[in-house]
């Protein structure tokens, strides 16, 4: 278990399915956040790439929901939970060049099936939990460095 | 090399230039929008053909110099306008991705 750590800022940004015009819209201001907290770059990119892989995955492909952005003393977390439909296999979704993304998606230069991966690459935690027919649940950890050391 | 001096020499037409003075690194093309968060430097130009709002986003969350949009494609006002909010430096260049790519390459490795 991951000792807890005192909550520095918690935001919560509701994200809507299809919403192609504000999409990138929250992980702009994550990143803000992130920069007002004093974050080094390093961490405010990885944040941010995370944070935009996940919400255009949101925004293409559930039926919507919200990121949570956790900042701790020794990590940032952004949390990503919808409202479905699910992802069936994660294994696969998972793999780079894997996609599900229709033709209208693929000509906006989306869909290359890196999604997910370059949430992985970006994160130090990642875990995808997913029930068929109800909701996604992600959770990105970055870590902050060891303190006391 | 600033983003400014660049634009200069090889004929960029600047949209929205909130940071002239933008030292430019390097470049990358593409037109996949993983691939760019993926593998865009800071500092670098981005080269491409994608030109809707998400492409704002993008640039900015990789902190890239600034856009280039390749083959005298034009954005929308909407994308001019979130590129001034957001301030990410807009360019558009005449010539394909590929004519943009070599001279950028030789300008910053000459």
């Amino acid at each position: 278990m991951t000792p807890r750590t005192p909550l520095v800022l918690k935001r919560i940004y509701p994200v809507i399915s299809r919403d192609l015009e504000q999409a990138g819209v929250v992980s702009t201001a994550v990143r803000r956040e992130l920069l007002g907290l004093g974050m080094s770059p390093d961490v405010v990119r990885r944040a941010s790439v995370v944070c935009f892989e996940g919400e255009m995955n949101m925004v293409l492909y559930t039926r919507g929901g919200r990121i949570i952005l956790l900042v701790k003393e020794d990590r940032v977390e952004v949390l990503f939970s919808d409202h479905g439909p699910g992802i069936a296999d994660i294994d696969l979704a998972s793999q780079p060049g894997y996609s599900t993304a229709p033709d209208w998606a693929r000509e906006l230069g989306f869909g290359a099936g890196l999604g997910i991966h370059n949430m992985q690459q970006n994160s130090d935690l990642f875990k995808i939990r997913s029930r068929v027919g109800e909701a996604t649940v992600v959770r990105a950890t970055i870590l902050l460095g060891i303190p006391f050391f | 090399m600033q983003i400014r001096e660049i634009a200069a020499d090889i004929g960029l037409e600047a949209l929205a230039v909130a940071d002239p003075g933008r030292e430019v690194a390097g470049g990358y093309c593409s037109d996949l929008l993983s691939d760019v968060l993926a593998h865009t430097q800071p500092g670098d130009l981005w080269i491409t053909h994608q030109r809707h709002l998400n492409v704002v986003a993008v640039g900015k969350l990789r902190d890239v110099a600034g856009i280039v949009f390749a083959r005298g494609l034009r954005p929308s006002p909407e994308v001019v306008a979130r590129a001034d909010a957001e301030q990410v430096n807009l360019l558009i260049s005449s010539d394909p991705a590929f004519v943009v790519a070599g001279k950028l390459y030789s300008l910053l490795h000459r």
